[in-house]
């Protein structure tokens, strides 16, 4: 069937809201309805039919072709279908998702899947900061899914990290798997300062030779049949990820300075 | 009537209705892999004394199983789901936790009702230090041992479709023969998936009938078929009847019992008598006690003509 294609006009003059932009809240709606959705964030009003050449087709499948760092909020609260955006994202992409596949085939902003409950969102290229953590307020970052950035992470990605699986198959920045309680969080590459930082539960497993801080109790290099099966299940996500889980790791729990019930893999 | 000199009983098997679940343990060798499954489904023979009844279905090469490794898939069978929680717990437990470097894993195929917990139990040997992972929809646990780490699925799934006593009774000249039949028999059922054989080796040598001379027991020795009963009682053995063995199959559905009995009726008509089995029966209750009934003509093998 005919996807629903979005075409970006020209660099939106201010951030806009693409949250309306998911299945469950297009159904139903003809060109014309679609067209007057708003989706500003100033005084100055503006709609899809501005900003967007509309190709209608099934809105189970949305294509956003054309990117900037000024669409926020894409696919956020999306229960549901396929939404693609053919270029860059800006802040809250795919936040407190609860189905559905989101696919980025740019760069994403900050809290990139913050509060993420279900689904799958793909990002081929870099995130922000605070990848799948929580806004301001809130308790838990996400708490389901999955999230597979191909390129590199900012800071606390995965922060207060509940459930679900985080892989960052670039290099993630400073206090990764910051506060995390429980889930996973697969880095490719290197890390930054203070990874695993106040974690409670859960794991990190880290690609590159790197120390730990120093509330991280070495428990010796491990060859561990959990490893073996989670990367069984992650093969066809990211084949970065599963190779890495295939090598015996290095494991140090923590983090101490806490409940301590927490793990970093670490290459050897 | 008769096929290839053997001579098959009119008659059907009884079966009854069960609770099964289905496992596959892994190790990081299939001897290991083995030595857990077999550990794990001995002492499983018959309900009325082991409480349920287990047996290895297959071995899996390390493609077909979760994590890589070679496995083996075991099935479990009782009477009740309640009983088939309690041994499945203290089975996993006491026979699998406890093999080198072994994890276990749900394996039933179609599922019905609540599924039976298995690592949600046996999580607290950890003793705190467990930790639960989420993927692919399944949860499994993982709990510190000495040789590394247990991994358990949290829980595997139940069937109530599982059939319990599909059976052949192979009688023969000697034992020898009756024997050679009886092996044909099962390593040709071995083949067929979703059953297992609980008896010792797949083969019963002690079949029972229903009630006892003596109070309190529930069953005793099938004299109609003990051949040194033959002149004493009414028997059902023809005059060269040297020795029987019984073959009975638990199946996760209906279907597999009744494909395991063709295949094992199969494989002792092609044996033939000179080297094999002289007769197949098959054990009933008189058709009032099991719902399930599997008679005999009903699963002759295909391309013999019956005379």
């Amino acid at each position: 069937m005919k996807r629903l294609v979005l075409r970006l006009r020209a660099e939106p003059d201010q951030r806009l809201d693409l949250s309306p932009l998911v299945p469950e809240r297009l159904a139903g709606r003809n060109t014309r309805e679609i067209g007057t959705i708003a989706i500003h964030t100033t005084r100055r009003a503006v709609t899809i039919g501005d900003m967007f050449d509309l190709s209608i087709g099934d809105v189970e499948t949305i294509v956003i072709e054309g990117g900037s760092d000024r669409l926020d909020r894409v696919g956020e609260a999306m229960s549901r279908g396929t939404l693609v955006v053919e270029g860059d994202v800006g802040n809250r992409a795919g936040r407190a998702m609860t189905g559905g596949r989101l696919m980025i085939r740019g760069h994403a902003g900050h809290w990139t899947a913050s509060g993420n409950k279900a689904g799958r969102i793909e990002v081929a290229g870099d995130v922000g900061d605070r990848l799948a953590g929580p806004l301001p307020g809130e308790i838990r970052g996400m708490s389901g899914g999955l999230v597979v950035v191909r390129g590199k992470a900012g800071e606390r990605a995965g922060d207060r990290l509940r459930r679900g699986i985080l892989i960052v198959e670039g290099a993630a920045a400073a206090y990764a798997g910051s506060r995390m309680l429980a889930g996973t969080l697969i880095v490719g590459g290197d890390i930054g300062p203070e990874a695993g930082y106040l974690l409670r539960r859960g794991t990190i497993v880290v690609g590159a030779e790197t120390g730990v801080s120093a509330t991280f109790v070495d428990c010796g290099v491990q060859e561990l049949v959990a490893n073996r099966l989670m990367a069984a299940f992650l093969a066809a996500d990211s084949a970065v990820a599963a190779s890495l889980l295939r090598r015996p790791l290095r494991r140090f729990a923590g983090d101490m300075a806490v409940l301590g019930k927490g793990e970093i893999f670490v290459v050897t | 009537m008769m096929l290839n000199d053997v001579a098959i009983d009119d008659t059907f098997a009884e079966a009854f209705g069960m609770r099964a679940t289905g496992l596959i343990l892994t190790a990081d060798t299939e001897r290991w892999a083995h030595q857990a499954a077999v550990t794990m489904t001995g002492f499983a023979t018959s309900v009325i004394g082991c409480g349920c009844e287990a047996g290895i279905d297959r071995h899996l090469p390390p493609e077909e199983t979760p994590d890589g490794r070679p496995g083996v898939r075991v099935l479990l069978f009782a009477v009740s789901t309640t009983e088939l929680q309690k041994h499945l717990q203290i089975r996993v437990g006491q026979c699998v936790l406890t093999s080198p470097g072994s994890a276990c894993y749900g394996d039933v195929g179609p599922a019905d009702g609540e599924p039976l917990k298995l690592g949600s139990l046996l999580r607290y040997f950890g003793d705190g230090w467990q930790i639960s992972k989420r993927f692919g929809g399944r949860q499994f646990w993982r709990i510190p041992v000495m040789d590394g780490e247990f991994v358990c699925e949290a829980t595997t799934g139940l069937t109530k479709q599982a059939v319990g006593g599909g059976n052949l009774i192979i009688l023969g000249r000697s034992r020898h023969n009756t024997l050679a039949a009886a092996e044909a028999a099962v390593e040709a059922i071995n083949a067929v998936p979703d059953v297992i054989l609980p008896f010792p080796g797949g083969i019963a040598r002690s079949g029972s009938k229903i009630g006892s001379k003596y109070k309190g027991l529930a069953a005793s020795t099938n004299d109609a078929f003990c051949p040194t009963l033959k002149g004493a009682v009414k028997t059902a053995l023809d005059d060269d009847t040297a020795s029987v063995l019984e073959i009975v199959i638990d199946g996760l559905t209906s279907q597999a019992v009744a494909a395991a009995m063709r295949a094992g009726l199969a494989a002792v008509v092609a044996l033939g008598p000179e080297k094999g089995a002289t007769r197949v029966s098959a054990g009933n209750y008189g058709g009032k006690l099991g719902p399930h009934q599997y008679r005999l003509k009903d699963l002759l093998p295909d391309g013999l003509r019956p005379y």
